[in-house]
């Protein structure tokens, strides 16, 4: 991989612009943000086009999830902008950010659910808490979260007697109840089996061919970003390195992207 | 850590319990719609401390009349024991007591639950789905400990003054009727306004600011947890040890207030 690919590569936003890909739904331009002496992000810069799923990758450390707190609201940067929906998150109303928000779900790589809090009752939160839909209407609506992310039945359960894998889906029906179009995941496969990686994987992808949503996921795991990105961004000190479409992605012959695969690299 | 960073962490932290107490109140008229998890909260720490508060308040009023007791039959006046009983219980001790029972139990409960959802992403996940999280965590439990503070102190008032009865009758040789006639005398009303004395009054309207301050400053520690289940160990014993300081402080303050102005 040459140096002229490199910038290739970070200019692909641009590119899928012009081809006619869709207007960018989230933009990061020079995000710069340090805690204590370490920085993590340094002047980092990508946007993400109305319907793709960008996938991040990177070392561990390299702020991969503090990206998609940035883009939540649940951070801001020391330095640069980060922009969703046109709107500026760090000068966002409290207003405007709560009914942006509402059209957002994220996965957070724990599940976050409420630990007090029945499964039904959790996916159900977001409804209770700001709509004023009819008990029954959300009841409908929560089984068929659960039904469609393959944990129906589960109502009544505590989180404390699910798997891990049950939380995260749990974690993604709550995520999907309001049937964002934005859509972030952290670590949608950590510490999963395969086979419910896989589930999960189909789940994300289905999710956004179907309802066209827009998503950003974290991941380490090859089989995870195969299935569900349509380009991979690579993190490198806190910069992009790399951003390409998957099948280029693997196949890349970047030394760094080299060393940090290994044998996982396509190289047919 | 330096004295000075020291301070600046003890600063910040006062800073945030009174801006979040703020928070709030501001957020009162949300009452109707929390009424639920208000419940729930009642529920759970009455049930929770009712035990402790009497077996403490019973062996409280039996100290309280054992210790002046000896001293009152020294000069022949152990059939005051039931004033001295009921006044100090009702003044002092009850509210007290009970405000340490619960800094001790539904303080460190309040900031070891919000302490494990800080860093377990559970209020970050609240936020993400646009829940007011001091709405829906801190204010139920805010207005539960301000309900059942003075209640629970009513009730340890009421045993630690039976409390006193039984050692005054058992071995200070006061009828038990003496003792009861002298404590309903000393907590009956005189021709006032209010149909209960200042001793009564002022030591529920204690209570009722202790319960606050213990849920606001459980809270606070919680919210502010970080770093696993070591910030949550933290969170827990800077809780009880705040809340303890808090209604030792403020006690002195409101008696002034109450008695000296």
């Amino acid at each position: 991989m040459s140096a002229q690919q490199d910038t290739s590569a970070l200019d692909a936003p641009r590119a899928a612009e012009a081809a006619g890909q869709g207007d960018p739904v989230m933009r990061l331009v020079d995000v710069k943000k340090s805690f204590g002496s370490q920085v993590v992000l340094n002047g980092l810069s990508f946007d993400v086009p109305r319907g793709q799923t960008l996938a991040i990758m990177g070392p561990s450390g390299t702020g991969k999830s503090v990206i998609l707190r940035h883009l939540i609201g649940l951070m801001q940067p020391d330095g640069g902008r980060v922009e969703v929906e046109g709107h500026d998150m760090a000068r966002i109303g409290k207003k405007e950010l709560a009914v942006l928000r509402r059209r957002m779900g994220f996965l957070f790589q724990e599940a976050a659910l409420i630990n007090w809090l029945s499964v039904g009752d959790n996916v159900a939160l977001p409804l209770r808490e700001n709509t004023r839909l009819k008990e029954s209407e959300i009841k409908e609506r929560v089984s068929e979260k659960l039904d469609l992310v393959g944990v129906g039945g589960s109502w009544d359960k505590m989180p404390s007697q699910l798997s891990g894998g049950m939380k995260k889906r749990v974690g993604l029906a709550r995520a999907l109840i309001t049937d964002p179009e934005i859509i972030l995941y952290d670590e949608p496969n950590a510490g999963l089996d395969p086979e419910i990686s896989a589930s999960i994987n189909e789940t994300i992808r289905e999710l956004s061919e179907r309802l066209q949503t827009t998503s950003v996921v974290v991941e380490h795991r090859i089989p995870c970003i195969k299935t569900v990105a349509d380009d991979v961004l690579f993190l490198n000190e806190g910069k992009v390195l790399l951003r390409l479409p998957p099948v280029e992605f693997f196949r890349s012959d970047h030394p760094r992207l080299v060393r940090f695969l290994g044998d996982l690299r396509d190289t047919a | 850590m330096t004295l000075f960073h020291s301070f600046r962490a003890l600063c910040e932290g006062l800073g945030y319990q009174i801006d979040l107490l703020f928070q709030v109140l501001g957020r009162l008229p949300r009452i109707p719609a929390r009424r639920k998890a208000i419940a729930e909260q009642l529920y759970q720490t009455g049930i929770g401390v009712l035990h402790v508060v009497l077996f403490v308040g019973l062996f409280i009023g039996m100290i309280v009349s054992l210790q002046t007791g000896v001293e009152l039959a020294r000069i022949g006046q152990q059939d005051q024991i039931g004033t001295i009983v009921a006044v100090s219980m009702a003044r002092e001790m009850g509210p007290f007591i009970t405000a340490t029972i619960l800094a001790a139990t539904s303080g460190s409960a309040i900031a070891a639950e919000l302490g494990t959802m800080a860093v377990s992403d559970e209020l970050a996940a609240l936020e993400v789905m646009s829940i007011d999280r001091l709405s829906f965590l801190v204010l139920p439990r805010v207005i539960a400990l301000a309900v059942l503070c003075p209640l629970l102190t009513i009730v340890c008032d009421t045993i630690g003054i039976l409390g006193g009865g039984f050692v005054a009758q058992s071995q200070l040789n006061v009828s038990f009727q003496l003792y009861t006639d002298s404590a309903i005398e000393a907590l009956r009303a005189p021709a006032s306004l209010i149909a209960l004395p200042k001793d009564v009054y002022a030591g529920l309207f204690k209570a009722f600011v202790f319960g606050i301050l213990i849920a606001t400053i459980g809270s606070a520690s919680g919210l502010r947890a970080r770093g696993g289940a070591l910030g949550v160990g933290t969170a827990t014993r800077q809780a009880v040890r705040d809340s303890i300081i808090a209604v030792i402080v403020c006690n002195y303050f409101m008696t002034w207030m109450l008695y000296q102005g």
